[in-house]
């Protein structure tokens, strides 16, 4: 039965890599020279691998805190806002903390942790108490703090002089993360965002607060009459998430950018929903799939810059990859079910 | 005319809600179908009407075939059905939803006058223009009633329609099938009621756990009816009676809604077995589930153990010792994605961080064996058979319960299941546990209660004493009806 396993894995994979291949040959590229580029803009030179890293360590944090909410039967949307509102708490602490890296550091990352936080909480009190979908709740407050970063960046934290889309003045040099040798990528963010993968691992899969937070997400009603209190585990998954993803934003904004931009997520909320879909939901598989997208996100703009192909080819590969391992998935259970009834006929 | 369902067989995961049935209904009589519910009358009604395909079996309207599974099909040969809630569009006008699914090219006005043409024939008057919302359910069957005879219906086929609807209302509804009947339809009367099918229908079909079980032209003696619907209860040995212990739930004229008819006066004691006769919806459930702290009571007062829990949260009930166990073993008991000893561990509410998954799944172990649950700790609630499911519902209740909640423990469970599933809940009786349990099987009622509550309507129309009760006395008063 394994062959079956693997064939099972790898079908969707091929079928992933065959319909980008058709991709590109629609839009007269060649398909190898495409990856090529992919894997040289991404892995090919040490500021490559920098920005991959870099891109890996907010995609990773986002995807750890969203195993958790869908852990609880939340689709916590509002990640991406929750990272974004981490970026902005970190930035607000890099501009008006004047104090060694020992200080500052530690509260920017706290910052970052709390301001992704409450922004999860508010997703996950529409909820509990509102009544509103965190689907909604999420994709609002995802827009209202895109909304504040743009009016941040232009106006009250516009740079000296002029005010530009481009970001804020660079934070100060104590602000900034520790970089790892010749690379611009800092150990500090990996080595907190491996940390926390395995936290995250531990939590889910050893705690009775996991397990609480399972039963919650797959049969509310159940739990609720077993004696667990549903709205604070669904608060308590929000907070978790958010200040992972929070936490995430903030890494990224002093260890990437070195200041606050219009898209300090960069879409990596968004991308996290996919990474935990192709994880099944599973905190250990997260790390390998992180950085493959990791890779292509970074990789693509190659295709802008020497194949004249949108950079966005980067996503739709990854959409095609996460939408055929889904479907393989469901054809599997399809199957299951089916097998499963005509014993029962038999029987 | 006559219509002929030929073994109609249809079956949802293990239950056999049509386990073969053959009935024949002939033109200008009015047909009714009795049972409890669960004896597979609207499944095989909506069969008849295209709703659900069946597994095997056809239908035969005038010696042709009717296409089945396909409502399109079914009207379009003449067979509708009046749902139980009619299937109306709330916001859309009278003459919307009587157009509605008509499939023919009418201009509105052409329509409008067959609605009121129809109509008037009744006596049913409509504004066509009033959204369907502001009608009454009794006005909302007339409409169907009136759409189904403009698609060119020859069957109307009723699944309990005096649900919900006035006494004038349903006066009007009676002289309307009568007079249907009398022009040469086929009417269809699905109802539990004993009374209204011996008022109105002139044969009746019986069914029991997806078969017709017997057949009858009425009027004819109440008696045979009871005993076609319940079967022959055998008056078990009443059980010991049980020594009188203190009041464990303590009920004073509570009442579970405010639009309910029910309000309750009672007091369990310490090892009572109270058993709920009825059919479904006629109150236990609201009743149960204000007991167990799911619903906060209308107005009344409710005591467990001496406390009073009248505004408590469901956790205050937990804390006092009130366990409940609801019919729905996947829906609100166990957690399909989860296994046993998930299960264990959830229900102990094991204190402490982590999990030491070692001795948890020993201790699952040893408790999958101690209550003869056939699985491995590893195995998901849902890969577990029925039987097994409730095994495991009833180990992993704490040890000290003071009330014991149950709708239907034993549904579904073979012979052996029952007994042991039994067997372990007068044992906790004799330690003092209070049961108070909802159930449709005669037998089981008249052989564990101390008391027996009969719901009718909404409320409990009687309480009698199990050892002074028998089968027939009970199956009448399920039906609404004193025995002569």
């Amino acid at each position: 039965m394994t062959w079956r396993r693997v064939l099972s894995a790898l079908l969707p994979a091929a079928t992933a890599v065959a319909v980008g291949v058709l991709l590109l040959l629609s839009v007269d590229a060649p398909p190898h020279e495409a990856l090529r580029l992919i894997f040289e803009g991404s892995l090919g030179s040490a500021g490559g691998i920098s920005s991959t890293l870099m891109a890996w360590v907010p995609l990773a944090l986002a995807a750890a805190g969203l195993v958790v909410t869908f852990a609880a039967g939340l689709w916590n949307i509002g990640v991406e806002g929750q990272i974004v509102m981490g970026a902005v708490a970190a930035a607000a602490v890099a501009r008006y903390v004047p104090a060694p890296s020992g200080v500052v550091l530690p509260l920017l990352l706290l910052a970052g942790m709390l301001g992704g936080l409450l922004w999860g909480l508010l997703v996950g009190v529409l909820r509990v108490k509102g009544r509103v979908n965190e689907i909604f709740g999420g994709l609002g407050l995802d827009f209202v703090a895109t909304g504040l970063v743009v009016y941040l960046v232009i106006g009250p934290w516009k740079r000296a002089g002029s005010a530009s889309t481009s970001g804020t003045d660079l934070f100060p040099r104590e602000a900034w993360l520790p970089t790892t040798g010749s690379l611009t990528a800092s150990w500090l963010a990996l080595a907190v965002a491996a940390a926390v993968l395995v936290l995250v691992y531990f939590l889910m899969r050893g705690t009775y607060f996991g397990l609480r937070l399972r039963a919650v997400g797959a049969n509310s009603r159940s739990a609720f009459l077993l004696g667990i209190s549903t709205s604070r585990h669904l608060l308590g998954a929000f907070v978790i998430c958010g200040a992972l993803a929070g936490l995430g934003g903030a890494l990224h904004a002093s260890g990437f950018h070195h200041k606050l931009v219009p898209a300090v997520s960069g879409g990596y909320g968004f991308l996290g929903i996919l990474v935990v879909l192709l994880a099944g939901f599973r905190a250990a598989w997260i790390a390998p799939i992180a950085l493959f997208f990791a890779v292509i996100s970074v990789g693509s703009t190659q295709l802008q810059l020497r194949l004249q192909l949108d950079s966005a080819l980067g996503g739709v590969l990854q959409g095609v990859l996460v939408l055929f391992t889904l479907l393989a998935g469901g054809w599997q259970l399809r199957r299951a079910y089916r097998s499963r009834r005509r014993t029962e006929e038999g029987g | 005319m006559s219509l002929e369902l030929r073994g109609i067989h249809k079956r949802y995961g293990a239950v056999r809600a049509s386990d073969g049935v053959d009935l024949r209904l002939e033109a200008g009589e009015i047909h009714g179908l009795l049972g409890e519910n669960g004896a597979g009358k609207s499944t095989l009604m909506k069969v008849l009407s295209g709703f659900v395909s069946p597994d095997a079996g056809e239908v035969v309207l005038d010696g042709k075939a009717v296409p089945l599974g396909s409502t399109r099909a079914a009207i379009r040969a003449g067979i509708g059905m009046l749902h139980q809630d009619p299937l109306v569009f709330l916001p859309f006008t009278v003459l919307d939803n009587f157009l509605l699914g008509s499939g023919r090219r009418v201009r509105r006005t052409a329509a409008a006058r067959e609605l009121e043409r129809i109509s008037g024939e009744f006596g049913f008057h409509f504004d066509p223009e009033a959204p369907v919302r502001s009608l009454t359910v009794g006005e909302r069957q007339q409409l169907e009633i009136t759409r189904l005879l403009w698609l060119g219906a020859r069957v109307l086929i009723l699944d309990e329609p005096t649900t919900g609807i006035s006494a004038v209302q349903q006066e009007r509804l009676f002289a309307t099938l009568r007079a249907l009947a009398a022009k040469g339809m086929i009417v269809a009367f699905v109802s539990h009621k004993l009374e209204e099918v011996e008022a109105l229908c002139t044969r009746v079909s019986v069914m029991r756990r997806g078969r017709v079980v017997g057949e009858a032209a009425l009027p004819c003696p109440t008696d045979r009816l009871v005993e076609m619907m319940f079967g022959r209860v055998l008056t078990p040995p009443p059980r010991e009676a049980a020594p009188p212990g203190e009041a464990v739930l303590e009920l004073d004229g509570l009442r579970p809604s405010e639009r309910g008819a029910g309000e309750y006066h009672l007091a369990v004691r310490a090892g009572e077995v109270i058993g709920l006769a009825g059919l479904e919806g006629s109150g236990q459930r609201p009743f149960l589930r204000t007991c167990a702290g799911l619903q906060r009571p209308a107005a009344g007062r409710l005591r467990v153990g001496g406390l009073d829990l009248t505004s408590a949260a469901y956790r205050g009930y937990l804390d006092a010792g009130v366990h409940f166990l609801p019919a729905g073993r996947l829906e609100e008991g166990l957690i399909t994605g989860l296994s046993i000893t998930e299960h264990f561990l959830l229900a102990g509410s094991a204190k402490g961080f982590s999990i030491d998954w070692d001795a948890a799944e020993a201790d699952a172990a040893a408790r999958i064996e101690g209550n003869l649950i056939v699985g491995r700790p590893g195995s998901t609630a849902g890969e577990l058979s029925g039987g097994n499911q409730q095994r495991l519902l009833l180990a992993m209740m704490p040890p000290e319960v003071r009330l014991l909640l149950m709708e239907h423990p034993t549904r579904g469970l073979d012979l052996e299941s029952a007994d042991w599933v039994w067997r372990r809940l007068l044992e906790r009786s004799r330690q003092g546990t209070a049961i108070v349990f909802a159930s449709a099987d005669l037998d089981e009622l008249l052989r564990y209660s101390d008391r027996i509550l009969v719901f009718f309507a909404g409320k409990v129309l009687r309480e009698v004493a199990a050892v002074e009760t028998s089968g027939e006395d009970l199956g009448y008063l399920i039906g609404g009806k004193e025995r002569p």
